[in-house]
């Protein structure tokens, strides 16, 4: 799960990590209002979306006085931002981070990951702070710190001077360098991250270290356990038809292609999408019913993909293990008698109860074009877009 | 012969008073498997169906001389469910729980170092050797004993989608197993690769990746070097957009990396051949075994 940078940088104050002032603003009044209060300019105006990159689109503004505030709030606010990491169609801008500006000495890079080739946590930092690691990692490989953590055992002071000789830091902050690491070692634990990312962590003049910056994304299977954060989802983030297929436990990705489909297991739902893909299609999700579907969420996954404007057809792929083809079959008629299919929708099944599946199918009455196999399946979809 | 089970395995269940443990303990049991435990805390001296309840693994196999472990466990508390049968001393865990947090599994991976325990999983369908063992959620019927072909993958269904093309063939799996589509997994590609190698019912091998990580990659280089048996690839993903989850918690394209197109690149050179049309899959393994 993603969050804010303004929520992660609530949890960074809860774990004593350096922060600089400030707080969140909606209406460029509330952004004003905030910046009278940090009693002093510059300050950094910041859209919040889920999407790095913000900087390169215009996302983030240095206003030297209140009418800079205003201005820079109203030109970010309401508005879809694109950065590389939106699309060309941007996410748009509902929060403001108003924060005090800083004199700054030095950037620097500072993550940590859950490795997953090695099981050990892998702290990332280098001194080409600001920049995006990837792009480091790549010109100037020499330029970058690992370090594993075995988490059996934790973070140990030997990890934090070996990333403070690393980034060639002053013996005057190795202290405070180490206590920053612990802890947002410590948070990463705590709160089950997938990514905790400083980019960048700054030195400031007056020889301090502040993060700057602050991405944190929470395991998705951890958040039975991490109730508080819990309350930092943020769905206008997310998709619409994403947060109506959560409410049912789907696992279901809109995408921008023509052909939905409807899968059992993850790996074969992807493999059923590069099937459509194959025939000259585009696929227009990814959903993934699982194992232990019930005709619940069979007829609320259907209906969702059938939800979908730009869907010109659909492909129903099951193989039956857990999930029995007449449970299947059942959901997928109930949804067809509530909202009514107008698309072709093909269907194929194979496994656990497939003759009953199929005679519930045959019965139902509706127009649905079976298919004896995937090839078969495919050659249907490729009639369909041929149309 | 086959590789990690075969029809000596004597299985217990962790969790197998729950609806899911139940169901496939059952499966299992009719297939042919030798269930001789359950593991419930706090129901220890009940039983499912004739299968004595133990509320410890040390219990169940000092009692019943178990050797193997599946577990059902919900995730909460699934790491502590495979850190119980390590300690239990059986030979092979296989973690079937989907869910479970990755810095639980991290914990598990470096607790499983020097110990003799397998760990088949998580998030896995589990391991078969058809005509001998199931241990796991798969159909057993899709499956043919007797091999030749080896099956290891990182999928559930796409699994059965692979085999079933085979046994419609005619050709036959010595064992098929899912590695599990978690980040952190027990047994990798390579441990599998290994043995299958070096099992001598097996003539040919199926590999089936999926976007995410390195382990096709690492898996490529491995073939290349060590494994002297054809080996088929296929991977799951190829329309899979960047940066999101994929239902697998591991199926995730990373900026540029773990893409579906860089890792048939990789396993193109290693000399696998790679199936670029699931729906031919079968044919594709028949013309080159």
């Amino acid at each position: 799960m993603k969050i804010h940078e303004y929520q992660a940088k609530e949890l960074f104050r809860n774990h004593h990590i350096p922060v600089p002032e400030g707080n969140v603003a909606v209406s460029p009044d509330d952004a004003c209002a905030l910046a009278e209060k940090l009693g002093g300019f510059p300050v950094v105006v910041k859209a919040q979306i889920h999407a790095g990159g913000r900087g390169k689109g215009g996302g983030v503004k240095l206003a030297r006085s209140l009418d800079e505030v205003q201005s820079a709030a109203t030109a970010i606010l309401g508005r879809p931002l694109v950065t590389p990491q939106t699309g060309p169609q941007g996410k748009k801008v509902r929060k403001l981070l108003v924060e005090q500006g800083l004199d700054i000495d030095q950037e620097l890079y500072f993550s940590i990951i859950p490795d997953r080739s090695t099981a050990k946590i892998m702290i990332i930092a280098s001194r080409a702070g600001g920049m995006d690691i990837e792009e480091v990692a790549a010109k100037d490989p020499d330029k970058i710190i690992r370090v594993l953590i075995n988490p059996l055992t934790g973070i140990e002071p030997g990890h934090c001077k070996e990333i403070a000789a690393g980034l060639n830091l002053p013996d005057s902050l190795a202290g405070d360098f180490s206590t920053l690491v612990e802890n947002l070692y410590g948070l990463f634990i705590e709160t089950d991250c997938s990514l905790l990312e400083i980019n960048p962590l700054v030195i400031t003049a007056q020889e301090t270290l502040v993060a700057l910056d602050a991405k944190v994304e929470i395991d998705d299977n951890a958040l039975f356990r991490q109730k508080d954060i819990l309350k930092f989802r943020d769905t206008d983030e997310e998709d619409p038809l994403e947060v109506e297929a959560s409410k049912y436990n789907l696992n279901y990705i809109n995408l921008d292609g023509n052909i939905g489909n409807m899968v059992n297991g993850a790996g074969l739902a992807m493999a059923t999408m590069d099937l459509i893909k194959s025939t000259g299609a585009e696929p227009a999700n990814f959903l993934d019913v699982g194992g232990g579907a019930d005709e619940e969420m069979v007829e609320n996954g259907f209906r969702i993909i059938l939800n979908d404007a730009n869907v010109k057809g659909v492909l129903i792929n099951i193989f039956g293990g857990i999930l029995r083809c007449d449970v299947l079959a059942e959901g997928v008629v109930q949804a067809a008698r509530k909202t009514g299919i107008n698309v072709p929708v093909v269907i194929r099944l194979q496994g656990t109860n497939v003759e009953k599946g199929r005679e519930i199918l045959a019965a139902s009455g509706l127009n649905l074009i079976t298919a004896e196999d995937l090839n078969d399946a495919a050659g249907k979809i490729t009639e369909i877009v041929g149309k | 012969m086959s590789i990690f089970v075969d029809k000596e395995i004597k299985l217990l269940v962790q969790g197998i008073t729950g609806r899911e443990g139940k169901f496939h303990t059952r499966q299992c049991i009719e297939y042919g498997t030798q269930v001789v435990a359950g593991v419930t805390p706090g129901k220890g001296g009940q039983a499912m169906d004739n299968v004595p309840v133990f509320n410890t693994v040390q219990e169940a196999v000092h009692e019943t001389g178990a050797n193997c472990s599946m577990i059902f466990v919900p995730p909460a508390f699934a790491a502590n469910a495979i850190m119980e049968a390590v300690d239990g001393d059986v030979d092979v865990i296989v973690a079937i729980t989907e869910g479970i947090p990755i810095l639980d599994m991290m914990r598990v991976k470096n607790y499983l170092d020097g110990k003799k325990a397998r760990l088949i999983g998580p998030n896995c369908p589990g391991i078969i050797t058809p005509g001998q063992c199931k241990i796991g959620i798969m159909p057993g019927a899709i499956h043919q004993p007797g091999g030749p072909i080896g099956v290891v993958s990182r999928s559930g269904t796409l699994t059965y989608e692979v085999v079933y093309q085979l046994t419609m063939k005619g050709i036959g799996q010595s064992t098929c197993l899912g590695i599990g589509g978690d980040p952190v997994t027990g047994t990798d590609f390579i441990d599998c690769l290994k043995a299958f190698n070096e099992d001598s019912e097996t003539k040919g091998i199926v590999l089936v990746g999926e976007i995410g990580g390195t382990a096709e990659e690492e898996a490529a280089a491995y073939i290349a070097e060590k494994v002297s048996k054809p080996v088929v690839g296929f991977v799951a993903g190829l329309s899979a957009p960047p940066g999101r989850r994929m239902g697998h918690a591991g199926a995730i394209v990373s900026g540029s990396s773990g893409t579906a197109q860089s890792k048939i690149a990789v396993m193109k050179e290693a000399g696998i051949h790679i199936c670029d049309n699931l729906g031919r899959f079968g044919d594709f393994c028949a013309g080159v075994f």
